[in-house]
């Protein structure tokens, strides 16, 4: 598929170096952006994605044809509205939609680098796209938010650029990922290792890829992201275009046939080893020990005006874990708010539907714009 | 606005840090910023209420005070203030502790159980009184900790915090409470609010 022309990208010359120590340059970042820079340019929302987002938060994405990962929140008069708000978001770095990953091709070898990328972590992505500031000549953003793998980036960017945002909006995240969390993450790297077609991870030069494995990641991770109750209301033990078990391994279920599904559009859109890049990112996240236990240090020297938003149904990254952040904050006098939003529909949340978290969000970002 | 807000409004100071401890809509927060020019924070455990506060662009944290106070180091503001909620905790020695750890001074506001239609109520009916100050029944009232004026000057000698400043809130009238008056004011005063420091 030729991605690219649908893809704005921004060539990045400066050098970074990566946790990892080795410096790139010359690399691309493609973003995507929503309406538009106002005269004083203190309108931008720098938002960043979860694991398998990417930079079309709204509207159409050109690639999949299917509604952006945000639309239920970006978009005229939404919760960050486009008609006020210049809304920013790029594919990480490690992805798969157009930024330097592993899908990349290796200029020294003339091979994709597949493994041979370099392991990047969730302070090497948010280091590359603070670029974006200079390429629009902002000086100061109006706000940075994001869910999931988006808030770690919100607590990493404003940690590593204190002055550099007026407002922060973590959704749905943490400051250290969890054992539990790793222990997932690992579960679908492993899926797709022992997918016979991953070749570690050269299986473009070898026209294949590992869709077994990497669907298999995907429900594994889809099942975590979702609430024993919402399942249980949405699926129960409902059968699958048929009156009767089967005696048989097919998906009898309605839930086996709708994480069959996950999986399978998701290897459509995904590549294998981006999924293992990214997932490593956040298994290393960990603000608490970058900061010697301190997690309060992270945030000494910002002004940001904090919003901390949980979910009640949310297990993955569940409120105390939030919560955490918040006291971090309080503990040095900082400007945070929080509120946990009762919701049945566990992580996913932040990606759906809930009016009490699309209510808060707006209410959050309009009041502190016009009081800027 | 409720005479309460007039009269804590009253006792802060401008330009000062105040943590307004179970801070409802945020009526008292809005009035504060305005008039005193305060940096303000609340605390509520309502969802809903914490939901009214964000449309305020006020910064509010949804918590519980009896859990959530704990986050805040000493003395971290000014004023902290508990308006009409100190008989609502499990534990409200605790309570007042952690006011006085996490703010230089706080300002409590207790509805008075010492009030003369309360103890007719109970003398005459033989029931639990119900007033327009306390409007629930002993079933479903979210009041544990019932006290009076004359109570909250004793407890102040029990677990030793000063106070000082008592007015006592009669018909939306305020007025000082001292040694002398101490019975009457116990007997009239709908509400008693207090100035204390550790």
């Amino acid at each position: 598929m030729n991605i690219k022309e649908n893809i704005k990208t921004l060539i990045i010359k400066k050098p970074l170096k990566l946790d990892c120590g080795q410096t790139i340059s010359n690399f691309p970042l493609a973003y995507e952006t929503y309406g538009s820079l106002n005269n004083n340019k203190d309108n931008a929302i720098l938002v960043f994605h979860a694991l398998t987002g990417d930079q079309f938060v709204a509207g159409l994405n050109p690639i999949t044809n299917k509604d952006g990962w945000w639309s239920f929140v970006v978009g005229p008069n939404k919760s960050i509205d486009t008609n006020k708000y210049f809304v920013i978001c790029a594919n990480v770095i490690g992805g798969c939609m157009g930024s330097f990953g592993p899908s990349y091709e290796n200029p020294k070898t003339k091979k994709i680098y597949g493994t041979d990328f370099p392991v990047i972590t969730i302070n090497d992505m948010v280091n590359a796209q603070v670029n974006l500031l200079d390429h629009f000549g902002i000086k100061k953003l109006f706000s940075v938010t994001g869910g999931s793998m988006g808030g770690m980036q919100v607590l990493q960017f404003v940690s590593n650029f204190p002055d550099k945002t007026k407002t922060a909006v973590p959704i749905a995240c943490t400051s250290s990922h969890s054992a539990q969390n790793i222990a997932f993450n690992e579960l679908g790297r492993q899926a797709i290792a022992a997918d016979h077609n991953w070749l570690d991870g050269k299986y473009t030069s070898k026209n294949t890829v590992p869709d077994k494995g990497l669907a298999v990641a995907r429900m594994a991770a889809h099942i975590t992201y979702l609430s024993k109750k919402s399942l249980q209301e949405k699926f129960g033990r409902k059968l699958q275009k048929r009156d009767n078990l089967k005696f048989g391994f097919d998906a009898d279920f309605q839930i086996e046939s709708y994480l069959r599904y996950q999986g399978s559009v998701f290897v459509d859109r995904f590549d294998a080893n981006s999924y293992l890049y990214i997932t490593r990112a956040m298994d290393y996240f960990d603000l608490v020990k970058q900061f010697d236990g301190n997690l309060s240090n992270a945030f000494k020297n910002t002004k940001a005006k904090f919003f901390i938003i949980s979910f009640t149904s949310d297990w993955l990254y569940p409120t105390q874990e939030n919560k955490d952040i918040v006291i971090a904050l309080n503990a040095i006098g900082a400007n945070v708010g929080f509120v946990e939003i009762e919701s049945d529909k566990g992580h996913d949340s932040f990606l759906l539907d809930v009016p009490d978290f699309l209510k808060a969000l707006k209410n959050f970002l309009d009041k502190s714009y016009t009081e800027q | 606005m409720k005479s309460e807000y007039k009269i804590i409004t009253d006792i802060i100071e401008a330009n000062t840090r105040v943590l307004d401890v179970g801070c409802d809509d945020g009526t008292l927060m809005e009035f504060l910023k305005k008039n005193k020019n305060v940096d303000i924070r609340g605390i509520e455990i309502s969802k809903e209420k914490v939901q009214t506060c964000i449309s305020k662009g006020l910064t509010v944290i949804e918590g519980n005070a009896e859990l959530d106070l704990k986050q805040f180091p000493n003395d971290s503001f000014d004023y902290v203030v508990l308006g009409q909620t100190l008989q609502a905790f499990i534990n409200p020695e605790i309570v007042i502790k952690e006011l006085l750890r996490v703010g230089k001074k706080a300002i409590v506001t207790i509805p008075n159980f010492g009030h003369w239609k309360v103890r007719i109520n109970l003398l005459t009916k033989g029931t639990m009184p119900v007033t327009k100050t306390l409007p629930n029944d002993w079933y479903n009232t979210p009041n544990l900790h019932m006290c009076t004026i004359k109570d909250f000057v004793s407890f102040s000698k029990i677990i030793d915090f000063k106070i000082f400043k008592s007015l006592a809130l009669i018909n939306k009238n305020v007025s000082t409470i001292n040694n002398s008056n101490l019975f009457f004011k116990n007997l009239f005063a709908e509400l008693g609010i207090f100035l204390i420091e550790k």
